[in-house]
């Protein structure tokens, strides 16, 4: 049985969580590059230069991109070959975030939800683990800001809506959030499975590379047509108007109960950091 | 498809006069320079408090600028973190009456209420958004930071600010218009 350490994904956690907050995926810098050419709005181009701007300084200089420096959202796929040495998984993943936090000089901002006490060094981390055959231990560490995450929805509409139905609680959502969320932003969609997976399908949705459509036509269709219309909207970079309100659109899919039609939508900033490592 | 704007760049420098924010148009460029302050909700809350009591506030809000800023730690060597604006909506309760106060301008994201735009209007005074997310652009622009005030609220602390240049956009002008409103207008494309 292939043994790792826990010591060396609470480094990896620390290490990632750092590079994230100063390292913007090249992903969405080409995006940014992209969609400027494309935006007719004055402001709007402004806005995208300032973002290229910031990333650029961001990573030289070792600043993090946005003083939200996120909540430490954490996937673990753990092979079932595998043994952890150590110590306590769940245990290495917090130490990891609260090093992290503490030497990268990131911006603590977890709290207690009714007196809003800060908790001091952002744990506790959301962990999401799933168990998976091999040997390898893949990990993706993802500081999710608050803006982007308080304007997501989740829906569980009646069958007879339909994939009609889906796609408008898709634009309606991007269309309340406004300039809320931080535009331009990428937005991921979850249809399918129950109450708690349809987010987690939004937020795995999420991982992917900015331009990456999904293997299946079907989908991939769907997110390019849905992708078109939230650009339609006119919101725009930062909501001030303009023809790059969205990124990209992500979409997982899986069944559900037949009495259900669970949908959710993980909208994310365009401070889009996410980091993996495989062990 | 609406009329699409042009807009103008502006460099002012702080303390604001009702010439300076007359003249901005929604959709233009301002960079400030000179002393701002920052406060966000819980800094906003004692401001009001001490004027409820008929009390000085800390600093002079006439013709001044207040930026809603929670900063992420300084890294040695710095002044600040990354200093990008919070979402200000939670600061419309107690605008007005800064606004009432001769305050000039105020720089966040995100939509304002009505009260805080009518208040715009009758005192002259604009709001401008600073890019949500450029915290590490915009923290170049901060020269020097000195805490004036609730040392205890920490990120929320009142600061005194030197800055240099820093990139705004015109959101609503002394005319009451709404960049929100008007640029989604201009650039919306209906099915």
């Amino acid at each position: 049985m292939k043994e790792i350490s826990v010591t060396a994904i609470r480094n990896a956690v620390k290490d990632l969580s750092i590079k994230a907050n100063r390292e913007l995926g090249q992903d969405t810098l080409d995006a940014f590059v992209r969609y400027k050419e494309k935006e007719t709005s004055p402001v709007g181009r402004d806005i995208l230069d300032q973002l290229i701007e910031n990333a650029r300084i961001a990573r030289e200089e070792g600043i993090p991109m946005c003083q939200d420096t996120g909540l430490s959202v954490i996937f673990v796929d753990l092979g079932q070959e595998v043994h952890l040495t150590g110590g306590d998984l769940s245990q290495a993943i917090n130490d990891g975030v609260r090093d992290g936090y503490q030497e990268g000089y990131l911006r603590k901002s977890t709290c207690h939800p009714f007196t809003r006490k800060n908790i001091g060094d952002n744990t506790p981390a959301i962990i999401h683990l799933r168990l998976v055959p091999g040997d390898k231990v893949h990990l993706w560490v993802v500081p999710k800001g608050g803006g982007s995450e308080n304007m997501s929805r989740l829906a569980m509409l009646p069958p007879s809506k339909g994939l009609a139905g889906a796609k408008e609680l898709v634009i309606q959502t991007v269309k309340d959030a406004g300039p809320n969320p931080c535009p331009p932003m990428i937005v991921g969609v979850g249809i399918g499975g129950n109450f708690e997976v349809a987010p987690l399908l939004a937020k795995r949705a999420l991982l992917r590379q900015v331009g990456e459509r999904h293997p299946d036509p079907e989908l991939a269709a769907i997110e390019e047509e849905l992708l078109e219309k939230i650009n339609n909207l006119g919101w725009g970079p930062q909501g001030l108007g303009g023809r790059t309100t969205a990124l990209d659109v992500h979409l997982e899919m899986m069944p559900c109960h037949i009495a259900s039609f669970p949908v959710a939508v993980n909208i994310q900033c365009h401070a889009n950091r996410h980091l993996e490592v495989t062990f | 498809m609406s009329t699409e704007l042009t807009p103008v760049t502006y460099y002012l420098t702080t303390p604001l006069t009702d010439a300076d924010v007359a003249k901005l148009n929604i959709g233009d460029r301002v960079f400030l320079s000179g002393i701002i302050y920052t406060g966000r909700d819980a800094a906003h809350r004692r401001l009001v408090e001490l004027l409820d009591r008929g009390e000085e506030l800390p600093m002079a809000v006439a013709g001044q600028v207040i930026y809603y800023v929670g900063p992420s730690p300084a890294s040695p060597g710095r002044v600040i973190g990354a200093a990008g604006p919070t979402t200000a909506y939670r600061m419309d309760a107690y605008a007005p009456r800064l606004l009432a106060k001769g305050l000039k301008a105020m720089v966040g994201k995100g939509k304002r209420a009505d009260e805080v735009r009518e208040a715009m209007v009758k005192h002259k005074a604009v709001y401008l958004t600073a890019t949500g997310g450029a915290g590490a652009l915009l923290s170049k622009c901060i020269k020097k930071v000195e805490i004036i005030a609730y040392e205890d609220l920490g990120p929320e602390a009142v600061r005194r600010m030197e800055v240099k240049d820093m990139p705004t956009t015109v959101v609503n002008d002394v005319r009451g218009r709404d960049l929100y409103a008007v640029g989604r207008e201009i650039y919306e494309i209906k099915a």
